[in-house]
């Protein structure tokens, strides 16, 4: 799924109610990392569930993108990471770079309904995933 | 205030006076289950907290005028609920404090500091909220001190076997907590007090959840010092309680200096103010410490025997449905032993998973370690979702509990 059909879809859902059944089916179907990859040094700090990230650069068809994987012990988490998934993964350093974030959270609500540590959370992966791009943008 | 006393208890009638729960969310009817961090107050404390601000606030022990007077008079009347309150003698001390953590910490540094030497025993539990843990654990690395801890049975309580190996005649301080924050398990303070008093260390309780959910005798149970919070006991935040046995409260140093504490200064050196001023530097939280007392009134009209036999049927039903949920563990020992706070977790689903789910259904519980790391690292979790009730839950509550894991559980494809 596309970030541009998630948003579609997920602006099309009533409310808060429906949108959280969506984030948790997103979870529910993101596929499980590899036990190997659940190691510490890939741990993001600051969330209240456990989350793993793990970014690599791969050159697809000679251009230069970042691949992620990420799993938590916890659904809703997980949905969210799907979100950032679709956002971010298989997109080049500088389109990683040039994303506005904020606004794609505002148009979805999600500042409202989360509650603060999961923000905290939630913006300690970006912050992994934007560093990483800064790391490998030209 | 009308001093009826109830003669049936009714937590409906209970619960409408507690104009927070009163309301309709966009969610339903609120089901508060976290009193065990906070608990909701009553109209009384409320328009006791108002009464105060409106009519005649003012500074407390300075004023020479009618308002200041009124403040001094309300305090001390504030002072004499609570000792009653808490079963204590009556040349006992009562000071205000911040809550339960301040109160702590105040015991720890203004009383350990240059009693605990190095190569005493500080002896504490494996289910100490951090409050009652990371004071000693300080005042141990300061002085040089072994931190002991009182090992628990499988359970969730304190073995009894271990009291007379941990508790030795190095130990200087024993501090407990009279009620765990998470297990709810209920420790023997009476028994805990004569083993100190043995060794001739001291009994430092922390009341903050056995305080407002039965009976406490620090008298009876011969305790050194307890500390309890306001706001766990229908009251205020920003106040709390250390009671001292008479003899005790004068051994502890003040550890905060200026404001009221304070009787003469010079350029040389400084002298402090009678007990209980001595220990309460700065201005009081004035509104709070009164308003505690209407609180203190309030839990006496309702009957705190009641209330714990209504909180204790509540635990009995929760203990006995939640059973039935497949993959659910409680924590703790079964409810005989226990306040009535459950802490559980759910196979396969997560605490802040379940925590959300719950609040779609206005059922308002905590997740997390509770302030008990330790605690939680012995029970090899990270994450525990706690439900605790006060007077003004109903068996509708537990309905709602229990209907809104069963929609967790659902949603989460485990059934």
């Amino acid at each position: 799924m596309s970030i541009d059909d998630i948003l579609q879809e997920f602006e099309e859902l009533l409310d808060w109610e429906e949108q959280c059944d969506f984030l948790i089916d997103l979870g529910l179907e993101l596929p499980e990392i590899s036990t190997e990859l659940k190691r510490d040094e890939n741990i993001v700090h600051g969330c209240q569930s456990l989350v793993w990230l793990v970014a690599q650069r791969v050159v697809e068809d000679g251009v230069t993108v970042v691949r992620l994987q990420a799993d938590s012990d916890a659904i809703i988490v997980k949905g969210l990471i799907a979100v950032l998934l679709a956002a971010y993964s298989g997109k080049t350093p500088q389109q990683i770079l040039d994303r506005d974030i904020e606004a794609l959270f505002e148009r979805m609500g999600l500042n409202q309904h989360l509650s603060s540590t999961r923000r905290n959370g939630l913006h300690g992966m970006v912050q992994r995933i934007r560093g990483f791009a800064a790391l490998h943008a030209v | 205030m009308s001093e009826i006393t109830r003669s049936h208890f009714d937590p409906r009638n209970v619960r409408s006076e507690f104009p927070v729960l009163n309301q309709e969310l966009k969610q339903g009817r609120p089901v508060f289950l976290d009193s065990a961090a906070s608990a909701q107050k009553p109209r009384a404390v409320i328009d006791k907290e108002r009464e105060v601000e409106e009519q005649y606030f003012a500074n407390a022990y300075r004023g020479r005028y009618s308002f200041g007077a009124r403040i001094d008079e309300e305090l001390e009347g504030s002072r004499k609920k609570i000792k009653a309150f808490l079963g204590a003698a009556s040349d006992s001390k009562i000071v205000f404090t911040a809550g339960t953590t301040l109160g702590l910490n105040q015991i720890a540094f203004g009383w350990g500091r240059g009693r605990v030497l190095a190569g005493d025993e500080i002896v504490i539990s494996s289910m100490e909220h951090h409050a009652n843990f990371v004071p000693w654990q300080q005042l141990a690395q300061e002085s040089g001190a072994t931190l002991k801890l009182l090992p628990l049975t499988e359970d969730g309580r304190l073995d009894a076997t271990a009291f007379e190996y941990v508790i030795t005649k190095r130990t200087k301080i024993v501090a407990v907590c009279a009620m765990s924050n998470v297990l709810g398990t209920e420790n023997p303070i009476g028994d805990l007090a004569r083993l100190a008093h043995d060794v001739g260390a001291i009994l430092v309780v922390d009341g903050a959840q056995s305080v407002p959910h039965r009976p406490t005798n620090v008298a009876a149970d011969n305790v050194d010092f307890l500390v309890f919070s306001g706001h766990k006991v229908y009251g205020p935040t920003g106040v709390g309680v250390i009671y001292g046995r008479a003899d005790r409260m004068e051994e502890i140093q003040p550890i905060i200096f200026g404001g009221h504490m304070i009787r003469r200064v010079s350029l040389e050196n400084s002298e402090w103010a009678e007990t209980p001023a001595r220990l309460e530097a700065g201005t009081l939280p004035i509104v709070q410490a009164i308003a505690l007392g209407a609180a203190i009134d309030w839990v006496n009209q309702t009957g705190l025997a009641s209330m714990h036999a209504h909180e204790h049927a509540l635990l009995e039903e929760t203990t006995r449905r939640l059973m039935e949920i497949p993959g659910l563990t409680i924590y703790g020992p079964s409810p005989e032993y226990k306040g009535s706070i459950i802490a559980f977790r759910i196979a396969d689903l997560h605490p802040e998973d379940l925590a959300t789910m719950l609040d779609r259904r206005a059922v308002f519980t905590r997740h997390g370690h509770h302030c008990t790391m330790p605690l939680h690292t012995l029970l090899g979790v990270t994450a525990t979702t706690r439900a605790s009730f006060a007077a003004y839950n109903t068996m509708e509550d537990v309905d709602a509990l229990v209907a809104g894991i069963q929609f967790a559980r659902q949603k989460f494809r485990l059934t």
